[in-house]
């Protein structure tokens, strides 16, 4: 579990300051995979940094299961950070030193044995899928075989909490997809708790349980994906589900906030006798669930019973501008 | 050039034994200042990394001061430098002639100059992989020895592989006022004596020594370099 409370970080650059957290607040359950999102500039990376204290938070607290980092300096703070793993967006993996070299690094960090080392090394290429690799040189891998090695090295000393600045960020579709299945794997087998930074809305519908959405250092909106889909005027559900532009006074912007097994529309359009055109949208498996955001056209004497009639089915109806 | 020849033949047996020995000086004398360059520069040229801001442990003050001497070092010529520490040579070895004497000047000269070369090597390392092994919890010495040095290490063998060439040609200017090996030779007989054959010889072995080590650097950075 990570739980930040009050989170502050202020640089200074040439006598100017810049807020790059502005009390953020943020709690990451047992097992949980949460997402941050949030532009360039948000804080997003600084956030990741303060949580093991890569940087330390200029004001607040920073709790990793059960133990409060920002209390520990020196060697308690090292010995803190082991149990806490973390990927790069440009994997930060040793050059001169082969993948299963780069594994065994943590553990040599840790003072594990030898013969232990071995042993663990190979049991986390095999989880990562790199057992044929363990000789080569990272300037041998492609990036996606690099990540799997950085989520190795991560790995090493059996973390609780993983966390992942831009980890797919680098990556191709198809290779950020399979690194995204493995981490959801991880998630799922081991328990792990993971933290994870992105840009790419994906990255949250595909993986993430819970997510937040940073501006300008503070926590914007923050809860489970699935909940925050249901909430009005979510900038979440705007920013998974972008919508077109309509102008159209009979335009409306429909949620689906869970999955349905009647056909909604045809059922609509057969009882208020309305034409229903659909404009633009998606649904999308998130969470085990069907849903996503639709800009639909509906016109007819019986307009407003047919809006209600949806909004009474537990669909968000809002209007198009 | 049969004549050139002919003369080369005939004085071969007389030559082989001093420039045999001078090569053997000029080699003793830069492997030995190499030695004390690396005993000294290596750590200096670590410390200039460190303590920059930003760096692992930054300490403005001693950066500052660690880089004048290395600068002070660096600026003054070679055959400058070798006279002003001739007293410490004598300190340190009991005379000022010889190739023992010159090993004194020959590692003054390169301690600063391998320290620079180090300190730019120590610098390309990427900064990511640093952050990553403080994100594992490595301490500051662990991160020194088992991070900056070996991905720095193809960087630091080209800097010990210029810095012996550079001593190579230090040597040969501490041969002018006696310093032993072929630079002596090459101002003795060559120089002082017109002997042109003994001046052509020296440059033959002093190109084949630097070219020597720059050879076996690039096979050894071939060998460790995995970018
Ligand atoms: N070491 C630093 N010194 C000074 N300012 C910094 C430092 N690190 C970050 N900042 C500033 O803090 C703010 C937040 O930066 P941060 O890297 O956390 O953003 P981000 O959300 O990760 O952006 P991106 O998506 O581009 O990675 C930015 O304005 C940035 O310029
Ligand atoms: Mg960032």
């Amino acid at each position: 579990m990570i739980e930040a409370v009050g989170l502050h970080k202020v640089y200074r650059l040439k006598g100017r300051q810049v807020r790059a957290l502005d009390g953020v607040d943020l709690r990451v359950e047992q097992g949980e995979v949460y997402g941050v999102v949030g532009q360039s500039g948000a804080g997003k990376s600084t956030l990741l940094r303060c949580v093991n204290l890569l940087e330390r938070p200029t004001l607040g607290t920073v709790t990793v299961d059960g133990t409060e980092l920002t209390a520990l300096r020196g060697p308690r703070l090292r010995a803190a950070r082991r149990r806490i793993g973390m990927v790069h967006q440009h994997f930060a993996l040793l050059s001169s030193r082969t993948v299963a070299g780069n594994v065994a690094f943590p553990l040599e960090v840790a003072g594990t044995d030898r013969a232990e080392r071995r042993r663990r090394v190979g049991e986390l290429l095999e989880l990562v899928g790199l057992s044929d690799k363990a000789r080569a040189y990272p300037a041998q891998l492609s990036g996606g075989q690099k990540q799997r090695v950085g989520i190795a090295r991560a790995l090493a000393s059996n973390p609780s909490v993983l966390l992942s600045d831009e980890a797919t960020s680098a990556l191709d579709p198809a290779t950020t997809e399979s690194i995204l299945d493995l981490l959801r794997g991880l998630n799922r087998e081991l328990g792990l708790t993971i933290l994870l930074i992105t840009h790419e809305m994906d990255v949250i519908k595909r993986v993430c349980d819970s997510a937040a959405i940073l501006t300008d250092g503070t926590v914007r909106e923050s809860g489970r994906v699935i909940d925050l889909i249901g909430r009005p005027g979510s900038l979440l559900a705007r920013s998974l589900f972008p919508l077109p532009a309509v102008d159209h006074p009979d335009a409306v912007h429909l949620t689906y906030t869970r999955s349905y097994d009647e056909p909604l529309m045809s059922e609509l359009t057969r009882r208020y006798d309305v034409d229903v055109n659909v404009l633009g949208g998606a649904i999308e498996e998130v969470s085990g669930h069907a849903v996503g955001r639709l800009a639909v056209r509906v016109s007819g004497a019986r307009r407003a019973d047919a809006l209600a009639w949806l909004d009474g089915k537990g669909l968000l109806v809002e209007a198009a501008r | 050039m049969t004549a050139l020849l002919e003369e080369i033949a005939r004085r071969w047996p007389e030559m082989a034994p001093e420039l045999w020995l001078g090569t053997l000086d000029t080699v003793y004398m830069v492997v030995w200042s190499a030695l004390f360059a690396v005993l000294g520069g290596l750590p200096l040229g670590v410390l200039l990394v460190t303590t920059d801001r930003g760096g692992l442990t930054p300490a403005p003050v001693l950066r500052a001061v660690l880089s004048g001497i290395v600068n002070v070092g660096r600026s003054l010529p070679f055959i400058v430098l070798m006279v002003a520490v001739l007293s410490l040579t004598r300190l340190l070895t009991g005379t000022t002639l010889g190739p023992t004497a010159a090993i004194v000047p020959l590692s003054i000269g390169a301690i600063p100059f391998f320290a620079r070369l180090v300190e730019t090597a120590v610098r390309e390392v990427d900064r990511g992989v640093v952050e990553a092994a403080h994100a594992m919890g490595a301490g500051k010495p662990t991160i020194v020895a088992k991070v900056l040095l070996p991905e720095a290490l193809p960087g630091l063998v080209a800097g010990l592989v210029m810095t012996l060439v550079t001593l190579v040609s230090y040597s040969a200017m501490a041969g002018a006022i006696g310093g032993g090996g072929l630079g002596d030779i090459a101002i003795r007989e060559g120089y002082q004596r017109f002997d042109d054959l003994y001046l052509w010889a020296t440059v033959v072995l002093l190109v084949v020594v630097v070219q020597a080590a720059q050879s076996l650097g690039d096979l050894v950075i071939r060998r460790i370099s995995h970018r």
